[in-house]
């Protein structure tokens, strides 16, 4: 038995966070009250701290198969725990791309074998990412992909974006659409307007990203059909989703903590740390995305956590691989720049990295309840430390935030019982 | 006084006006070796400059070429093909390379924007951007601010039209950068798919009518419109860019009776300029050649000097 005892509970369903202990026994919670005395065999005193359901990650890339050296299976979600996540939904833009259920399988009995927090497939939508052919979606879902995306790269063509939609509504599956109009991007490499006029740097105009958005809630209002928007960026897409939640479209979105932590003038010096597709945007972007997140627009937050190797980064600009390496700063960032500054609530913030995205991939997780899975996290809320890339898990120490302090640290990570994170220290 | 200690010359963005004044006054004294019969100094004397570009720009090589052979340089160019850039041997590598082999001095021309900015950080030999993608060319830049001063005296609150395509132009940005700095007022102008978002934020004055741009102007600039931005749909064609944007006998008559016409070529005769003003009284193209040699001698005395001083 394991008890974690004396910290300030956010269990995800109630209104308030309350001071509880939390007993766990064989990987499930069986205990919540103050003052356990049961004598567990391990006890974590979370005295000052705050014990929160472990965090669900509805959009990372780990890399395997196929780029190992930028990140794998082990080291990713070892990553992933060290950020407070217990549980990670993957990309399938892998090589092979995740477009068949042996695929999906690979993918489980690999995090099985050697990943240390719960790994959900998300699987393609076109077969090999190629936007032409659907992927037999029955077989990805019976495999037990929660979701399908061709993230990495947009479907296009909108006619087989409407029969994606259409035949995925049908098997009661979500498309996720990473919404970028190649046309539009063309040559670009960062966000059009100033800072790409200055650095010299194509610019990538924001409706690139928009007039995707506005068709894939078109294509989801016409078909009455789910559809949830990665990695929002921009205030003209925020607002696009604001209005069609008000219709009823069934549109929910993610955006990253990097959207509201960061902008374009990052990009000078030619920061390829700061290169990210959707680009990083302008401080107008950064205050309508925390509007967004507070008035609901923004369901959740995900990391699109995008390692990669220094030969893809240590490079020309125009050359630089696309991505920031995000487990291991997101809870931070999102409760320095979030909670700190009073746009969200901790239970709020809590909700939009747990049981929000667990909700939206349907996935049993996110909540801290008796006879549950104790996927579990204790943050010290008052630690101010500074990013390190060196020490991350990741291979990926790609990250913009090197060197910036931060607040809310991850202390402890506990999957189904399991601490996997100690002090700061993945254990396994 | 030493205003200028840098290792590199990335661009002008950020350099400050005593920086940019050492530069130019130290280009006069380089133009009076560069016209004297034996066009000789030894102040490069043991040292390796190498022209490593990415790009081919024979007037830019050659003139970097002389400009470090005059001050007693040995020097070297290395041609590399642009589509071999993302296969073959990383600039970095390539950098470290050279350096091993003892070289003080990298001019680099490269296709990519802040390609000279990742370069210097990774060796410690000096670099100069000799032409960044769409970014800066700060010797073109510099040797047009020289141009100017000494037909105007000065470069405060003169001003400069730039008309073309300042979208893809290195050495407008430079340009804004430099010639604001020190004072002058910089217009641009040039068809709206042609123009960078808030450049009227780096310090220009934006005009979409060429006419109001070149009226009152001291100095009149044309760019290098290249035939692709009519293939990529940024015009309808180099007709109608003529028509609308082509400095003109006609318009030149808007400008200052003595205004200067000058171009970083090479130009595109009839199409961004006319010929007539190519070759005619106001034109100072030909002596932007010469500048330009004394400039980038001034620039590879400069940069070397801290070296020089802490051996002696
Ligand atoms: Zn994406
Ligand atoms: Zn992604």
């Amino acid at each position: 038995m394991l008890c974690i005892k004396n910290g300030m509970v956010v269990d995800g369903i109630s209104d308030v966070p309350y001071k509880a202990d939390i007993l766990i026994d064989k990987g499930k919670v069986i205990d919540i009250r103050e003052n356990i005395e049961d004598a567990a065999e391990e006890v974590i005193d979370a005295a000052g701290k705050w014990v929160l359901p472990g965090l669900v990650d509805a959009h990372c890339h780990l890399r395997e198969p196929g780029f190992e050296y930028k990140e794998d299976i082990s080291s990713g979600t070892r990553s992933a725990a060290a950020g407070g996540f217990t549980s990670v939904a993957c990309m399938a833009n892998t090589n092979p791309v995740v477009d068949n259920g042996a695929m999906v399988n690979y993918i489980k009995s690999m995090a099985m074998v050697k990943g240390v927090v719960k790994v959900y497939p998300i699987a393609a939508v076109t077969k090999g990412q190629q936007g032409q052919e659907l992927t037999e979606m029955r077989e990805l879902k019976e495999a037990g992909a929660v979701a399908l995306s061709d993230d990495g790269k947009p479907i296009m063509n909108p006619h087989l974006m409407k029969l994606a939609l259409q035949y995925a509504k049908g098997l009661d599956m979500l498309i996720i659409s990473h919404c970028e109009d190649l046309s539009l991007v063309g040559d670009g490499l960062m966000n059009e307007g100033y800072m790409s006029t200055v650095l010299g740097l194509k610019g990538i105009t924001r409706a690139a990203e928009e007039v995707m958005v506005a068709r894939d809630i078109i294509l989801a209002e016409v078909l009455d059909a789910p559809i949830h928007i990665a990695h929002v960026s921009t205030k003209g897409s925020v607002e696009l989703i604001r209005q069609a939640k008000r219709r009823g479209v069934k549109v929910t979105c993610e955006t990253a903590p990097h959207y509201f932590s960061a902008t374009d003038a990052w990009v000078d010096g030619y920061d390829t740390n700061a290169k990210v597709n959707p680009p990083l945007r302008t401080d107008e972007d950064v205050a309508a995305i925390k509007q967004g997140l507070k008035d609901g627009t923004i369901d959740i937050i995900a990391t699109d956590h995008a390692p990669h190797h220094r030969d893809d980064k240590e490079v020309e600009y125009s050359l630089a691989a696309n991505g920031i390496s995000g487990f291991e700063t997101a809870f931070s960032l999102a409760y320095t720049h979030l909670v700190e500054t009073g746009v969200l609530s901790i239970q709020e913030l809590v909700h939009k990295m747990s049981k929000g995205p667990a909700d939206i991939l349907k996935i049993d997780a996110g909540t801290i309840e008796i006879g549950k899975p104790a996927d579990i996290i204790v943050v010290d809320l008052h630690r101010t430390y500074t990013v390190d890339v060196s020490k991350f898990y990741s291979k990926g120490k790609n990250s913009p935030f090197h060197g910036c302090t931060l607040k809310g640290k991850v202390m402890h990570t506990i999957v189904d019982g399991k601490v996997i994170m100690k002090n700061e220290k993945i254990i396994v | 006084m030493m205003a200028l200690n840098r290792k590199d010359l990335l661009g002008l963005r950020g350099m400050t006006r005593a920086e940019l004044e050492e530069i130019l006054s130290t280009a006069e004294d380089m133009k009076s070796i560069l016209l004297s019969d034996t066009k000789k100094a030894s102040y490069l004397q043991g040292k390796s400059v190498v022209m490593l570009f990415y790009e081919n720009s024979t007037r830019t090589r050659f003139s970097f070429e002389f400009a470090a052979k005059y001050l007693g340089a040995h020097t070297a160019s290395v041609a590399v093909s642009s589509s071999s850039v993302a296969k073959g041997e990383s600039l970095i590598d390539t950098g470290k390379t050279l350096q091993s082999m003892g070289v003080d001095v990298i001019v680099l021309r490269h296709p990519m924007s802040g390609a000279p900015h990742l370069l210097a950080k990774h060796v410690s030999a000096s670099v100069i951007n000799a032409g960044d993608g769409i970014n800066e060319h700060p010797t073109q830049a510099l040797l047009d601010m020289f141009t100017i001063r000494q037909k105007k005296g000065t470069l405060e609150g003169v001003k400069v039209a730039i008309i073309g395509d300042i979208l893809h132009s290195r050495v407008a940005r430079s340009n804004v950068w430099g010639l604001t700095t020190m004072g002058a007022e910089v217009r641009v102008a040039g068809p709206t798919t042609l123009m960078p978002p808030d450049i009227e934020k780096m310090g220009a004055k934006v005009f979409y009518r060429v006419e109001e741009a070149i009226k009152g102007a001291d100095v009149v600039m044309g760019l290098r419109l290249q035939r692709e931005r009519q293939q990529k749909g940024l015009l309808p064609s180099l007709r109608e860019y003529t028509h609308l944007f082509g400095i003109t006998q006609e318009r030149m008559r808007l400008a200052k009776a003595d205004a200067l016409i000058m171009h970083p070529g090479p130009v595109n005769r009839g199409v961004e300029i006319s010929s007539d003003l190519v070759d005619g009284e106001h034109s100072v193209i030909n002596e932007q050649v010469t500048n330009g040699v004394a400039i980038r001698m001034a620039l590879l005395y400069l940069l070397t000097r801290r070296n020089r001083d802490a051996v002696h």
